[in-house]
């Protein structure tokens, strides 16, 4: 097992510009965490830091076990697809982490996100949501131990949400870690188990969800949660 | 106009044509065995020098033909360093000179081709765990319709091109003479309406491949997205 | 990726280059090949030996050039003296004289500096001076080019010094030369053989023809094999052998525009 994922006094930068301000953390296993916060609030950043796909400025990430890079998967905003069929996309994820007859396994991931029948369409023109589902599928089939989505459903209508969302509980229960990020508070509250919320790339606060709608500790996410700080 | 129907009765024509394209398409292949890969690798890798590599190799894509035949020419030359090979005044010194004169340009159109299309992947497939050539390569492959434009602009060049022909292949009749040295020899003979037919038919063929790739562009951007 | 260098192979290997492997090349000028001669007489040489003779036109100081750096087997130019020295420094064999046929004064049909049937070349060019007439000139240090300048020094020119706008120096082949002189109604210096075969000649027609100083020599040398020794020594030779043989220059006699003969063989 690859977790707990540690960040110790983590923080990033730009050109000069503070985009996560040092923080530390720990990700277990078990509970799937939201990383809840406003447009712009840096959430993609963390995600991205988590995964490796950024060089955190100072502090220090680490997994409990070395390796860590193939157990894990994301899902992006934007699903990006390559310009092959739905299950090449699929077989070529399978491919490069080394599974032999990548084909099989696909279609099954496929099929997981009932998208069998549209297995050999080229992904480039599906619509919205069945592309994230393919990026779903992608992710699926690597059997991730833990599995990044940076506000998968962001940009979908609320049918296709719903169905992305039924597909992550599907993961949680088989027993991948979730660690999502959203700005919607709804989908905060039937997705997740924790909450981690950032507030202009400062870690404001950390809790159990229920807890956190409750009665947020901190001034910000109360803010947040009453409707006060605008989300774009 | 009168001697057009004679050059084509005796087959010269079409033996003329042949080997334009059998040393033009020659070129495109050897130059995007290595310009593709070039390319790619540019446009996917950071490293310092980077810009300025980049920047010479736009450059280069205006070489100018003459310059690079006669470069070639004193490398094959006996007296030259490769002079043993025998090569100078054969179409495989042609395809040398061609290869040099379009490789920048498609490395130049690869490396921007690619690095448009590795903004969009290189998360996705660093996530994957997929880097260095096996990115640039797996890039290289999803844009290969798009890659035909590069291709086209280098067989675009070549073919059209009669500087580095002309020196390297001597123009010689039946072995080395292709439609642009032939127009330029026509040309020098006085015959302009030969000269011009020749041109003509030079047009057309390029057309013709354009129109063809333009339209395995087109069905495959519809199929892949 | 296999399949690509398959087809690579294929076209290189279908190449009429590699097909054939009995051949020569000749270094060789302009007036040779724009006046059709090889086109006419090669494909009797290769029908009766098999072996097949490769042209490089260019000027004759180009092709003399070509010889120095061994990249000709033999060369056929129109320049004696240079020929010469080609073969004292060592580069050639030895000389063969094979041919020749003369220069001509081509101009204007107009004729602004009043040359027209002039049998003294050397009194026309004068003339031309006199007038600023235009003068298209190869300067492309071809044969025909090297005779332009010993016209100009008999002429008391010194055509260095004394060119000015209207001697027009088009650095190219002969063709090309005539085209120039055509567009701009330009004297030239020609020889007899490209002007017969000659197509885009305008208002241009021949001024000045006749003088004995408009003789027109070629000459037929091997790259010398001690030099450079992949020189092909026998084949070279049987082209030399064939050329100033009488049934060579039977056919080089053979040779005409228009019922006309180009070229005159005079082997020795
Ligand atoms: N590569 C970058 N360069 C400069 N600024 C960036 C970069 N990526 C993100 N930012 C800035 O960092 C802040 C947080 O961005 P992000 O993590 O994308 O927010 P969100 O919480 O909406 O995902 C924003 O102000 C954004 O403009
Ligand atoms: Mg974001």
């Amino acid at each position: 097992m690859i977790l707990p994922l540690k960040l110790d006094h983590v923080g990033f930068g730009i050109n000069g510009r503070t985009l996560i301000e040092p923080l530390s953390l720990e990700i277990g296993a078990g509970p799937s965490t939201i990383v809840l916060g406003a447009n712009g609030a840096g959430k993609s950043v963390l995600m991205r830091l988590m995964h490796g796909l950024l060089e955190p400025t100072c502090g220090r990430i680490s997994w409990s076990e070395a390796g860590a890079r193939r157990r894990q998967a994301m899902v992006f905003q934007r699903p990006v697809m390559l310009r092959r069929s739905a299950l090449a996309n699929v077989a070529y994820a399978l491919d490069a982490a080394g599974i032999r007859n990548p084909e099989k396994t696909a279609l099954e991931a496929l099929a997981e996100v009932g998208l069998a029948h549209l297995a050999h369409r080229p992904a480039r023109v599906l619509s919205g949501g069945e592309q994230q589902r393919v990026a779903l599928a992608r992710a699926w089939a690597l059997h991730p131990q833990v599995l990044f989505l940076d506000e998968p459903t962001a940009n979908l209508d609320p049918g296709a949400t719903h169905e992305i969302e039924n597909i992550i509980r599907a993961f949680d229960f088989s027993g991948t870690k979730i660690v999502m990020s959203t700005h919607n508070l709804g989908q905060a509250r039937r997705l997740g188990d924790e909450v981690v919320f950032l507030h202009r790339g400062r870690l404001a606060e950390r809790a159990p969800v229920a807890e956190f709608f409750r009665q947020p500790a901190s001034p910000e996410a109360a803010a947040f949660i009453k409707g006060e700080i605008p989300w774009v | 106009m009168q001697e057009f129907p004679g050059i084509l009765a005796e087959a010269r024509l079409w033996q003329i044509v042949v080997l334009s394209l059998q040393v033009s398409l020659a070129a495109v292949a050897l130059a995007s065995l290595v310009g593709l890969p070039l390319g790619a690798a540019i446009a996917v890798s950071r490293f310092r020098g980077r810009h300025t590599l980049i920047v010479i190799l736009n450059a280069m894509m205006g070489l100018p033909p003459v310059v690079v035949g006669l470069a070639i020419y004193l490398l094959l030359s006996r007296a030259g360093p490769l002079g043993g090979a025998g090569l100078l005044f054969t179409p495989g010194a042609m395809v040398i000179a061609q290869t040099v004169l379009i490789l920048p340009i498609i490395a130049a159109l690869s490396r921007q081709a690619v690095e448009d299309a590795w903004r969009e992947y290189e998360e996705q497939l660093r996530s994957l765990g997929v880097d260095g050539i096996r990115a640039a390569l797996s890039v290289l492959w999803d844009i290969r319709f798009s890659l035909l434009t590069a291709e086209l602009a280098g067989l675009g060049r070549a073919a059209a091109e009669v500087g580095a022909v002309m020196i390297v292949g001597g123009n010689i009749d039946g072995v080395t003479r292709v439609m642009t040295t032939a127009i330029a020899l026509e040309t020098s003979k006085g015959d302009l309406p030969l000269a011009l037919g020749l041109g003509v038919v030079l047009i057309a063929i390029v057309l013709l491949l354009n129109a063809g790739a333009f339209l395995v562009k087109e069905a495959a951007q519809r199929r892949y997205g | 990726m296999g399949l690509i260098i398959r087809v690579l192979a294929a076209m290189l290997l279908s190449m009429p280059a590699y097909a054939q492997q009995r051949y020569i090349t000749v270094a060789s000028t302009t007036s040779t090949e724009q006046s059709g001669l090889f086109k006419y007489l090669l494909p009797i040489f290769e029908k009766k030996t098999g072996i097949q003779v490769r042209v490089v036109a260019q000027g004759t100081g180009q092709a003399l050039d070509m010889g120095r750096r061994g990249d000709a087997d033999v060369v056929f130019v129109h320049a004696k003296p240079l020929e010469e020295k080609f073969v004292a420094e060592g580069h050639g064999v030895r000389r063969f004289q094979v041919m020749y046929n003369d220069f001509i004064l081509v101009g204007p049909k107009s004729d602004p500096a009043k040359v027209s049937g002039a049998k003294d070349i050397v009194a026309a060019l004068q003339k031309i001076k006199a007038a600023q007439a235009a003068f298209a000139s190869r300067a492309d240090r071809s044969g025909t080019h090297f005779a332009e300048l010993q016209l100009w020094k008999a002429a008391g020119v010194d055509i260095e010094k004394e060119k000015g706008p209207w001697y027009k120096e088009t650095g190219s082949g002969m063709g090309q030369t005539l085209n120039t002189a055509s567009a701009m109604n330009a004297y030239a210096l020609a020889d007899r053989g490209t002007w017969l075969s000659f197509k885009n000649r305008g208002e241009l027609v021949i001024s000045a023809e006749g003088d004995k100083r408009l003789f027109n020599q070629y000459g037929v040398i091997l790259v010398n094999p001690a030099r450079h020794p992949h020189v092909k020594k026998k084949m070279g030779q049987a082209f030399i052998d064939w050329l100033i043989s009488d049934e060579g220059q039977k056919a080089i006699a053979g040779y005409k525009i228009d019922g006309e003969q180009l070229f005159f063989p005079n082997a020795r």
